[in-house]
């Protein structure tokens, strides 16, 4: 086995920032606005790290797919203790069609490529909230999936996933190699320490074109248009209980 | 009574209503008259406020007038409303009002102020209710007067970036309402979600980004403030520079609600920085500390918005209270700074620059940086929640002091030999970047055997070094009779003349900032 593990990181719009809705409806204000790693996305670079701290593994390569800003987040991951990375550039029209499945084909390829014993990747992202690209991705390479992940254990050439599923946890053990997408009780990320993002200044970040993985990043999916959650309408007071009752038959509830 | 007494006996006691008992020692004075208690025992044990035969007793008939001609609907009598307005955030301290008041207008809060003037009737002006020296609320039944529903924003000039409001508006409303403008408040506070601006004004808040937009005596550029008699004194200007005649508001700034009531604010407010940035360190000794702060205020000077520190027992608070995790690993002290700036490559080189120096000469030990918002927050709250930690630990013992910096650590290391194992955790943060140390004392219950050797310890230390007793916190009801540690008789003196002119007949927020023996 290699004893690589590649890691995807996706930059999203940091989880505290206020979303507005761009006026011609066609998507949401991403200009000037903070942006940062998926907090998924930083489970599963935990969850490498740890793997690589125990010796289980041997190096952690974070990949990224969008525009030059993307190696940002690819800096963070190597402060956190990754090795290397490959910034596959996506930028323009391309970027702002860029899903899952193109994705998924990416990571395929770059799985290959990096004979890589496992890909970690984040259960899903926080800004379209898809949940597929691990799942894609695995039946794309004919790999095992272990997937929303809360514990994972390597076992020689197997694989033990303990899953969050709606009735509780499932655990399976499939082999290597596997996709494996992180859940949020997996672990809990680190701080980037000064010394570590000091050292990340110096870890080299390869730069890839799609293209040059053989794949096509045409959508087959069109963004009709984004809204807004209707606004929350005030609460009404009432002064008694007749008058609660009253309220609730007009508006029929009761 | 004397006034030795009162420097020798705690103000953190609970002022219950009325009852002359034996077993409620800790009662004082009583309603029913506006004598001092008879029983000997309790003039040594407890603290005496004597009620001045001035403040008239608040009658149902004076509350019913009030209900029908002023406040229809906003006025509160109901005993269960009106606890949460007696006690005050620590819960330390606690009066017997009975009318809680909730004026909209300045016009409302006049027409309050000249009814209780014209019959003696004391008022205690209330915002957010977040003041850490008992000035917020009741000693006795002074009516209280909230400024909660004065929550309007005037205008604002997204220009000049003047900002008017109702004193009632909360903080951080505020702050959100100009952040969607690209603008900030200069001021920023661990209780920014409940307290409100006239409040901040009242008690000249500092709080964290001080140290880069200053004081409100700066920022705050107008007030409109209704007067003891309902007169309503109008110096809401809006102009950064106004040199005609003395500059009234300095006055209300600070004043604690004993020389008006501020019913709207216009304040200068910063443009929101592009660039945020917090880095959070480790450092071995409080000299590195001290090297640190002059590396980075030579390093990043003109982008430097908060340099904060903490010691490692807040750590070791906020780890076991509010399960939160040491960012970086344990170290004798932590280092919280923050950098505000127009240009995000700029400011990361300067920060690069500054903590690979830091990182080389040893000064820091370890850190981490965060830029993203939701890291910062985690970092801020390192710092932010220290106060919350402590009301976990046990009964907190406060003090907010202003020292020369490099002494600021000393006062912590001193109290902690002095005190042994008397105390359960004695603990250091705070402002360091202004001098302003927040040094806090915990035991498992109210211990008056501690408090009387905690003061006037700190305050004679302080006074030592000609430190301010109270940095930021004010006054208030708990610290008013220590002003003589960092103010000389003839300043207080003066200070009586002032409030005797504003306030002839006493009724505004009695028993709080001056000193008893000025009476």
């Amino acid at each position: 086995m290699s004893g690589r593990v590649l890691v995807g990181v996706k930059r999203v719009i940091d989880y505290a920032v206020k979303i507005r809705v761009k006026p011609d409806n066609s998507g949401v204000v991403t200009d000037g606005v903070k942006h940062s790693m998926n907090p998924f996305c930083e489970i599963a670079v935990e969850e490498a790290v740890k793997l690589k701290e125990k010796k289980l593994i041997k190096e952690v390569v974070a990949v990224s797919c969008g525009p030059q800003q993307s190696q940002e987040t690819i800096r963070t991951a190597l402060a956190m203790g990754a090795d290397r990375g490959i910034h596959v550039e996506v930028a323009g029209k391309d970027y702002e069609t860029l899903g899952p499945l193109q994705v998924s084909k990416i990571m395929a390829a770059l799985a290959k490529k990096e004979d890589a014993q496992l890909l970690i990747l984040g259960k899903q992202a926080i800004d379209d909230d898809c949940n597929q690209t691990g799942q894609m991705t695995a039946a794309l390479l004919d790999w095992p999936q272990g997937t929303f992940a809360s514990e994972v254990s390597l076992d020689g050439d197997k694989v033990k996933v303990v899953r969050e599923i709606d009735g509780g946890l499932e655990t399976i053990k499939i082999s290597t190699p596997a996709v494996l997408t992180a859940d949020l009780r997996l672990n809990t990320p680190r701080y980037a320490t000064l010394p570590n993002i000091m050292k990340a200044k110096k870890k080299k970040i390869a730069n890839v074109k799609p293209a040059d993985l053989g794949v096509d990043l045409t959508s087959r999916l069109e963004v009709l248009k984004v809204e807004e959650p209707p606004q929350r309408e005030a609460g009404v007071k009432v002064e008694t209980v007749e008058d609660l009752v009253g309220k609730l038959k007009e508006t029929g509830r009761i | 009574m004397s006034v030795s007494a009162c420097f020798a006996t705690s103000a953190y006691c609970l002022f219950s209503h009325g009852s002359n008992s034996p077993e409620n020692s800790e009662a004082e004075g009583s309603s029913e008259t506006s004598m001092p208690p008879q029983h000997p025992h309790m003039y040594s044990q407890t603290f005496t406020c004597r009620r001045p035969q001035s403040i008239s007793r608040l009658r149902l008939r004076t509350v019913c007038g009030l209900h029908s001609k002023i406040l229809a609907g906003r006025t509160i009598t109901d005993p269960d409303l009106l606890e949460s307005s007696n006690v005050d955030w620590l819960k330390t301290v606690k009066g017997s009002s009975e009318v809680l008041l909730r004026p909209q207008t300045t016009e409302e809060v006049s027409q309050i102020l000249s009814y209780c003037n014209s019959r003696n009737l004391a008022v205690n002006p209330q915002g957010g209710n977040t003041g850490l020296v008992g000035g917020s609320v009741p000693v006795y039944d002074e009516i209280i007067l909230s400024t909660s529903l004065m929550n309007n924003i005037l205008t604002f000039d997204n220009i000049s970036g003047i900002l008017t409001c109702q004193a009632g508006c909360v903080l951080e409303n505020l702050s959100l309402y100009l952040e969607e403008r690209d603008y900030i408040m200069p001021l920023d506070l661990g209780a920014k979600g409940s307290c409100q601006i006239g409040g901040n004004v009242a008690t000249n808040a500092g709080g964290l980004r001080l140290l880069r937009y200053g004081s409100l005596h700066g920022t705050v550029l107008g007030l409109e403030v209704v007067l003891a008699d309902g007169r309503v004194l109008d110096c809401l200007a809006t102009l950064r520079k106004d040199n005609t005649g003395y500059d009234l508001k300095q006055l209300f700034i600070g004043s604690e609600g004993t020389l008006g009531v501020i019913t709207a604010v216009s304040i200068l407010c910063p443009r929101k920085p592009k660039s945020t940035n917090v880095v959070f360190l480790g450092c071995e000794t409080f000299e590195e500390l001290l090297k640190t702060f002059q590396l980075c205020r030579g390093m990043l000077g003109e982008i430097l918005s908060a340099f904060e520190f903490l010691d490692s027992e807040c750590m070791r608070l906020l780890n076991t209270h509010l399960k939160l995790p040491n960012p970086i690993t344990d170290c004798p002290f932590y280092i919280v700074i923050e950098t505000s700036g127009s240009d995000q490559d700029h400011d990361s080189q300067k920060l690069d620059n500054f903590l690979e120096k830091a990182m080389a000469s040893t000064l820091v030990t370890d850190g981490t940086v965060a830029t993203e918002q939701s890291k910062i927050k985690d970092l801020w709250s390192m710092r932010e929640r220290v106060t919350e930690a402590l009301t976990h630990d046990g009964f907190t013992y406060k003090y907010d002091i202003s020292l020369p910096v490099e002494r600021i650590y000393q006062l912590v290391t001193d109290m902690r030999q002095h005190l042994g194992d008397r105390a359960k955790s004695v603990v250091g943060y705070g402002h360091v970047g202004d001098g302003n140390l927040h040094l806090n004392i915990t035991s498992p219950a109210k211990d008056p055997a501690l408090l009387a050797a905690i003061e006037p310890f700190v305050y004679e230390w302080t006074a030592s070094c000609q430190g301010s007793i109270s940095a930021e916190h004010g006054l208030g009801l708990k610290k008013r009779n220590y002003i003589y540690y960092s103010k000389p008789s003839q300043a207080v003196a003066l200070m009586g003349n002032i409030k005797a002119m504003l306030d002839p007949k006493g009724i505004l927020n009695p028993y709080k900032t001056l000193p008893d023996d000025l009476k």
